[in-house]
């Protein structure tokens, strides 16, 4: 097209050099883009950014219906000397500790055998491996449930079998936080192994056949070049999987309602019941506040420790 | 064939690249491993029992909810509980008919705001994943990242200040209140960017010239080419949106509005001992997700593999 102008030295003409008005005009412009995504940005808005800021400042309110009272720091005072929200926190950060790492070095054991299987077979483990998560949380809570139950569940059948228990699994302060963290650890992170499967085979061949040549063996190839490499994966599944279970409330919901005593109270358990039991708006702000603060807490510690600059 | 017989030193031979490519799939970047003696032949079905056990752990509860559901009460309530395929009956579904005349209806509500809210992703989420991906506008990469950091944001943050805003808004005991805010989605938006990023520019280019309108170009060229990507993303919301429990638990409170989940827990406090009943309730949730798993697995595990990509 000959005498066309560029979009800038047109507008350059209309408005000058003023910046800020080619800006504007490039806005305008574009205007299908910004109305493409509206919709999302709106969402988002009303949605995640607003609550989250409204969560911060209720925290430092008292729920009244007449309106609003500002506390200052009477909630996290409150909730900060509470035994029960200590409670909680001890069992939310159990349970993590425990889970994370659990989750996490199964999903790496079984996904480095699993590589050095055929293609079909790898499927078919994967799929094994996969299919009791594509259950809810809500049926899986009540099938083990029924699994522990002390009289008649197939647990304390299967050890009566072999001179066992009858153990109170559930039933009991003592023995309840590890039973929920059990059925966690029996059922296999099947998402997870999928990824490292995923990150496996990204790594290039070369890498192996070199180490190879210099004689090295099949678990020192893992140790010095799987593991280092996986560890952008890892970090990604710490993170992930750290917020996930911080989260956990629908064992504790379904299973033992945070019993017995205390046991298995968890921190979102606890929110959950202040907020929608006992209506105390800002008290549950709080502790949500609190376990936000934790949980970025962690992720960063996480970021610290897993991230590396390794690049393939 | 014949011409190549002879390979020239140095250079690998057309059957060398040929078994390579062919074991590429399997053991890519990986050190491929045949065991060798009696020792490593032993490791290597110690190891196979390993991965073949967990799987078996990992699939009892499934299977356990199966026959359970499937044998009467009267004898999974007898010491020792008599499950064999010989009591296999429907007992416990008409049982569930008569005491929980509910549960198809829960079902229905759980298909319908699960399809409604795939609907609404798919729709929103790559009209959004197309603007970040393909379009140039000030702003696009911050208001992207914005977006994508809001991921890390734990939904328990929210909920106090969601339940006020949903009251507000009248949509409490209502389906707007779980369709409205879960109808775009962060990692929807990044999983159509990244796949729309792969797909070539020369068609819409060719488009805009020949003077189709931008909503056009997405509507008629992009969305008939993402749906590879389109089927993934649809899968997730959707069985994220059936194992939905802590949120529906809060605003809905008719009992013929319950969603699935929702009415299960409701159940399970309702019959607590009488195993056979739920694990029947529980089949209705389990079984759409293990047929939806079966019959898209292969978008399942290319979702876990791009989700992986989300570091940080």
């Amino acid at each position: 097209m000959p005498g066309a102008m560029s979009p800038t030295v047109a507008s350059a003409r209309r408005y000058g050099r003023n910046p800020y008005l080619q800006t504007l005009r490039l806005i305008r412009k574009k205007k299908w883009a910004y109305i493409f995504i509206a919709p999302d940005v709106l969402l988002f808005l009303c949605f995640i950014v607003v609550p989250v800021v409204r969560s911060f400042m209720l925290a430092f309110q008292e729920f009244r219906l007449s309106g609003n009272v500002w506390v200052g720091l009477d909630n996290f005072k409150y909730v900060l000397t509470d035994p029960v929200f200590g409670a909680a926190m001890r069992n939310t950060a159990l349970y993590t500790v425990v889970m994370v790492p659990q989750n996490i070095i199964v999903a790496l054991l079984l996904a480095s055998i699993l590589r050095h299987l055929s293609e079909r077979t790898q499927s078919l483990f994967r799929a094994a491996y996969y299919l009791p998560g594509v259950a809810s949380a809500v049926v899986i809570s009540m099938v083990w449930k029924w699994i522990y139950d002390p009289n008649f569940g197939l647990f304390n059948f299967l050890l009566s079998k072999i001179g066992l228990g009858p153990y109170p699994w559930l039933t009991s302060p003592r023995t309840s936080l590890f039973s929920i963290m059990l059925m966690g650890i029996l059922a296999a992170p099947g998402g997870f192994i999928i990824l490292y499967l995923a990150a496996m085979k990204k790594i290039p061949r070369e890498l192996y056949e070199v180490a190879d040549i210099d004689g090295a063996t099949p678990i020192r190839k893992w140790w010095n070049i799987t593991l280092p490499l996986l560890k952008p994966t890892t970090l990604y599944l710490a993170i992930v999987s750290t917020i996930g279970s911080f989260q956990i409330f629908t064992a504790a919901y379904v299973m033992t309602q945070g019993g017995p005593g205390y046991s298995t109270t968890t921190v979102v358990y606890l929110i959950y019941n202040t907020a929608f039991r006992d209506f105390e708006f800002g008290l549950a702000s709080a502790q949500a506040v609190i376990l936000f603060l934790v949980i970025v807490a962690v992720s960063v510690f996480n970021f610290r420790r897993f991230s590396t600059d390794v690049q393939y | 064939m014949s011409t190549n017989g002879a390979v020239v030193r140095g250079k690998p031979g057309r059957w060398a690249l040929r078994r390579r490519r062919a074991t590429a799939g399997a053991v890519q970047g990986g050190p491929s491993w045949r065991p060798r003696g009696v020792a490593q032949w032993a490791g290597a079905i110690l190891v196979m029992t390993f991965v073949t056990a967990w799987a078996v752990v990992s699939l009892v509860p499934l299977v356990w909810l199966f026959t359970t559901a499937l044998t009467p009460s009267s004898a999974l309530l007898r010491i020792p509980p008599d499950v064999s395929v010989r009591n296999f009956s429907l007992d416990n579904f008409k049982l569930l008919q008569e005491r929980a005349p509910l549960l198809p209806r829960w079902f229905l509500n759980t298909v319908l705001v699960a399809s409604a809210v795939t609907v609404f992703n798919l729709f929103f989420d790559t009209l959004a994943g197309y603007t970040f991906a393909k379009l140039q506008f000030p702003g696009r990469d911050i208001i992207f990242w914005t977006i994508l950091c809001t991921m890390m944001i734990p939904g328990q943050v929210t909920l106090v200040p969601m339940f006020m805003i949903v009251k507000a808004l009248h949509w409490y005991d209502s389906y707007f209140a779980i369709l409205v805010p879960a109808m775009a989605g962060v990692f929807g938006i990044f999983l159509m960017k990244q796949y729309i990023q792969t797909l070539p520019s020369e068609i819409e280019d060719a488009a805009r010239v020949d003077g189709c309108s931008e909503f056009g170009i997405w509507w008629r060229i992009i969305l008939p080419l993402c749906k590879p990507g389109m089927a993934v993303l649809g899968i997730f919301v959707f069985m994220a949106e059936w194992k939905a429990f802590m949120w529906p638990l809060i605003v809905l409170k008719t009992e013929s509005k319950f969603m699935l989940e929702q009415g299960l827990a409701t159940l399970q406090q309702q019959f607590f001992t009488d195993y056979g009943l739920l694990m029947s309730g529980a089949a209705f949730s389990a079984v759409p997700m293990i047929l939806v798993f079966f019959v898209f697995q292969r978008y399942l595990m290319e979702g876990w593999s791009v989700g992986g990509v989300l570091k940080g």
